[in-house]
């Protein structure tokens, strides 16, 4: 077997314009899928533990289904077969800085989707995991369900969804892979552009996994940070004497 | 019509509104599923009475007590709160749950103190008092600040204000528990069980808290296990077993003269 280390050492050091643009979507539409699927997680958690008997059933419906079929399928079917099907069509939006495409788009409504559906189901287990006393003792003092929830609730169950939150965020940095299907540029489609005209399969998917590999680790690295943030607050200062970082990465263990 | 006859007008304009019961319970009766807790309950209680609800576990007297700030739905009869329906309106007769504005605005003139404090973890002392003030009554922070460090001094627990439930014995939790619910200046205060979760050399502390603002004229009621609380602070102690009141007296005619088979038997078992 011959490895070209000249060329591996290039494109993990100096990669290509059409690499780092392949970063850029990675990283953005992570971001932006992660932030819309929690957000959209956390309403559907709000309307499966409310009391109306038709939002628990839309809900339940939607995790459902998001949580039944894979992500691929998703993607495909929300760019592909709804064009094909001439229900929707994505077209590319003039943003006025920049030219949103309509794969773009798509992937971006896929995978928050997708998210906001897992979501939802640990911010539901975090809210439940909350005593009822708490809510007890808010509506005993007049506190109304959005006051209660904005201030009591959510703060306190927002520790329990930041652990499992940054193993989303983690498996999201991944499953942008899948958008290469639909034609977006993201850092799986930009090799896979660069091995057709170089060849060097084995080297660029070796650069390509240890980008990943950066990208998770580094995440590690915040996510420590933001659940040291989020700990039972007379606790904080202690936490530094707990495992580093460093052995924390490396450790399957949470 | 002169300056005095106007202002005695007015003073009894005001009597009548606010008349001298603050609760009212008539025949309230509560399920859980098939199982029936109370069975036909009917209380009166005055403004500045202590009234002490007393009974083995499972007599109904804990969700009694939840049923008054309409922490719990009834099935029958109706509880009133300063002359108003609680929890309910009555529409032609029919009792309907109420909007949650308005059993909100009701729950703010009652306090409620909870055998497991129900503190907010995430919160220390002095926030656990202010949170609701500030964004309940929509109080100015700094007055509630201070209204807080007040109600801390008054449960002796100035030095402890920035510190987290966490940080707190039982008997401190409870008595911060004591103050949040005091900071909404509640015209009534509903004791649940309240020194049942602490340790034995921190109920005392809790109690002499409670007996202080029965002193100052508090309307409450409260129900617990402490005998020697209700005969020494009590206006009236009520016994209730199998969901229904079985007894209603002075601590002193109920501890030494008790009609009924029920109490004598229930004080029996606990006074020996």
């Amino acid at each position: 077997m011959h490895f070209d280390w000249a060329f591996f050492w290039r494109y993990l050091f100096e990669p290509s314009s059409i690499y780092l643009h392949g970063l850029w979507l990675t990283l953005s539409i992570s971001v932006i899928c992660q932030l819309a699927g929690t957000i959209i997680g956390l309403f559907a958690a709000l309307g499966r533990l409310s009391s109306f008997r038709s939002l628990q059933l839309l809900v339940r419906f939607y995790t459902w289904v998001m949580r039944g079929t894979p992500l691929l399928v998703q993607v495909v079917f929300i760019y592909t077969a709804l064009a094909a099907a001439n229900i929707f069509r994505f077209q590319d939006i003039d943003l006025g800085f920049m030219v949103l495409p309509g794969n773009i788009q798509a992937g971006i409504i896929a995978l928050s989707l997708n998210e906001g559906a897992y979501m939802a189901e640990i911010i539901r287990a975090a809210i439940t995991s909350i005593d009822t006393g708490q809510v007890e003792a808010s509506k005993s003092l007049g506190m109304r369900y959005h006051l209660f929830m904005r201030r009591i609730i959510l703060p306190q169950a927002a520790r329990f969804v930041i652990p499992p939150l940054g193993n989303e965020f983690n498996s999201m940095l991944k499953n942008t892979t899948l958008l290469s299907v639909i034609g977006v540029p993201e850092l799986l489609l930009a090799t896979q552009m660069v091995t057709s005209a170089t060849f060097k399969v084995f080297e660029l998917y070796t650069v390509v996994a240890l980008y990943y590999l950066s990208l998770t680790t580094l995440w590690g690295l915040i996510q420590r940070r933001i659940e040291m943030r989020f700990s039972e607050p007379h606790l904080r200062p202690q936490l530094s004497e707990q495992p580093s970082g460093w052995r924390r990465l490396f450790s399957a263990a949470r | 019509m002169n300056v005095a006859t106007q202002e005695k007008f007015s003073v009894q304009a005001d009597a009548g509104k606010s008349s001298d019961i603050i609760v009212e319970a008539v025949d309230v009766e509560k399920s859980f599923g098939t199982m029936k807790v109370l069975k036909g309950v009917s209380l009166t209680v005055k403004r500045q009475e202590v009234v002490v609800i007393v009974g083995a576990s499972g007599s109904g007297k804990t969700t009694f007590i939840r049923c008054i700030n309409h922490l719990e739905k009834i099935q029958g009869g109706r509880i009133l709160v300063n002359g108003h329906l609680i929890g309910y309106r009555d529409v032609r007769g029919r009792l309907v749950e109420d909007r949650e504005r308005n059993i909100a605005r009701q729950r703010q003139e009652i306090g409620m103190v909870f055998q497991r404090f129900n503190l907010f973890p995430h919160k220390t002392a002095l926030e656990n008092i202010i949170e609701a003030p500030i964004h309940v009554r929509k109080m100015k922070p700094a007055e509630a600040i201070e209204t807080a460090r007040g109600l801390l001094d008054r449960v002796g627990l100035s030095e402890k204000a920035g510190s987290y439930p966490a940080q707190l014995s039982g008997g401190q939790q409870q008595r911060v528990a004591i103050a949040r619910a005091l900071a909404m200046k509640p015209a009534l205060m509903l004791f649940d069980e309240p020194t049942s979760a602490l340790d034995p050399e921190t109920v005392g502390e809790v109690l002499d808290v409670m007996k202080e603002l029965a002193k100052d004229g508090m309307t409450m009621i409260v129900v617990t296990h402490e005998m020697g609380f209700a005969r020494e602070v009590a206006d009236r102690v009520v016994m209730m077993d199998d969901g229904r009141i079985v007894e209603e007296a002075a601590p002193e005619v109920f501890f030494t003269a008790p009609r009924s088979e029920r109490t004598k038997a229930f004080l029996a078992r606990i006074l020996k």
